[in-house]
This record gives C-alpha cells, sequence and structure tokens, in this order.
C-alpha cells in the first residue's frame, strides 16, 4: 500500500486528491469510478482537516491500494485527532423542500453512496476510515 | 476552476468551467457575492463543469434559495458525473434543470 503523510488542513486537499488519482491512472480505473472515488477521498480528507484537530492542526495519513482483478481500490485515513465516527450522523433528509435544507451531511452521504464499503474503527488513539470499491 | 460571467440586464450567465470542490467553491461564492446586485435571474451553465463535491453544493443551494425569492435560477447543460451528484443528494428535485 502507497502512503501519503502531510497536515490535515483543506490546502492539502489536491495533493491527496493527486495521490490517489495516479494510483487509479496506473491501473487504468475507468473515469466514472475515479470521479467517485475522488469525491469520496474529498469528503473525508475535508472532514479530517475541517474537525479533527480544530482548532489546532495535525497530520493525516492517506494509503491507497488498487489491486485484484476486478480491481478493488482500498483507501484508508488515519488521524490522532478526536475521536469521531462518521458513520455515526444521521442521515440528511434530502426530500425536503428548498428552504428546508442543510448542506450538513451530504459529503459522508457521497461517501457512502459512491463506495461498496466504508468502515470506521477507533485504534490506538487513532481514527481509522476504510472505503473501498470495486471499479 | 474558471468562471466566467455574462450579464444581460437583469440576467446574470455564470459559465462554470473545471471542478467545484473545497478549493474552489469560495470562488464560486466570491463571485455571486459581487456580481448578484440588481440580477433577478441567474443561469449555470456547467457544461464544462466535471466534478462537484458538497462545498460546491452549498454555495449552489445557497445561490438557489437567493434566487427562489426573485425571478430564479436555472442551471443547464449538466454532465452525466455531475447529475450523479444532483440526484444523489435530492439537488435534482430542487434545482430546475435544462
Amino acid at each position: 500500500m502507497k502512503e501519503i503523510r502531510l497536515p490535515a488542513k483543506t490546502e492539502n486537499l489536491k495533493k491527496v486528491i493527486d495521490f490517489v488519482s495516479s494510483e487509479l491512472e496506473i491501473h487504468s480505473c475507468p473515469l466514472r469510478a475515479k470521479f467517485q472515488i475522488e469525491l469520496a477521498v474529498e469528503e473525508i480528507f475535508v472532514n479530517i482537516a475541517n474537525y479533527a484537530y480544530r482548532p489546532e492542526v495535525g497530520e493525516a495519513t492517506v494509503r491507497c491500494s488498487v489491486e485484484g482483478e476486478p480491481l478493488q481500490v482500498t483507501v484508508q485515513f488515519f488521524d490522532r485527532g478526536k475521536e469521531y465516527n462518521p458513520l455515526s450522523r444521521e442521515a440528511p433528509d434530502t426530500s425536503l423542500p428548498l428552504e428546508d435544507r442543510e448542506i450538513g451531511g451530504l459529503g459522508i452521504l457521497l461517501v457512502k453512496k459512491n463506495m461498496d464499503t466504508i468502515d470506521y474503527e477507533y485504534r490506538e488513539g487513532k481514527n481509522i476510515l476504510t472505503i473501498k470499491k470495486k471499479v | 476552476m474558471v468562471v466566467t460571467q455574462k450579464r444581460e440586464e437583469k440576467h446574470l450567465v455564470l459559465t462554470l468551467e473545471g471542478r467545484l470542490d473545497t478549493t474552489t467553491a469560495p470562488q464560486l461564492e466570491e463571485v455571486l457575492k459581487s456580481s448578484l446586485g440588481g440580477v433577478t435571474h441567474l443561469t449555470l451553465d456547467l457544461a464544462k463543469l466535471v466534478y462537484v463535491s458538497s462545498a460546491g453544493l452549498r454555495v449552489i443551494l445557497g445561490a438557489q434559495k437567493q434566487m427562489s425569492k426573485l425571478d430564479g435560477m436555472v442551471v443547464k447543460n449538466v454532465n452525466e458525473t455531475v447529475m450523479d451528484v444532483f440526484e444523489v443528494t435530492g439537488f435534482k428535485e430542487i434545482l430546475t434543470l435544462e
């Protein structure tokens, strides 16, 4: 598994996306799946950047593997911030009329809808989020 | 992302090109803040928009809420990948798509 470690700041989003994208490109991941995975990676990384260490800045580690036949993409996120399980959050109501709509929770919804599995664990002081998708 | 503006009296057309994500959403928010004065009808042309995340949705929702009090907002030329995001999040129902 390849790995990138960097300060969890939204300014570093591009680095994280480029890291994952280049792994996907090496394995000729179809464009549509690549877009869906990038979307999930953005939503998770930005969540860590905005909340994990607030108001401080800490580090995040992102690991990525693309292997098997059919191709299975696995991306793992590690941070040492506050314990937080994004899966515990209540799903937003996507059928509400315009005036009642809020944006909270849409990010994690996009992760769930675009990936096959998403697992959270808190181990040895680390939040570990693992997302997988067959492409 | 590149945002191109075209104003015809009270109608503003914004053409978005590239990626509307956490990094670029503030740019669109800024354009909206500075350009909507006197505008009653807004069109977002997304033909060249290849990617949108929840940060972009937040700005689009804000614009939709603001314009719904006036003559409205139309979103046109949405490609397949962006439409997927609108569909999953229920934005397809609250936006006027053309």
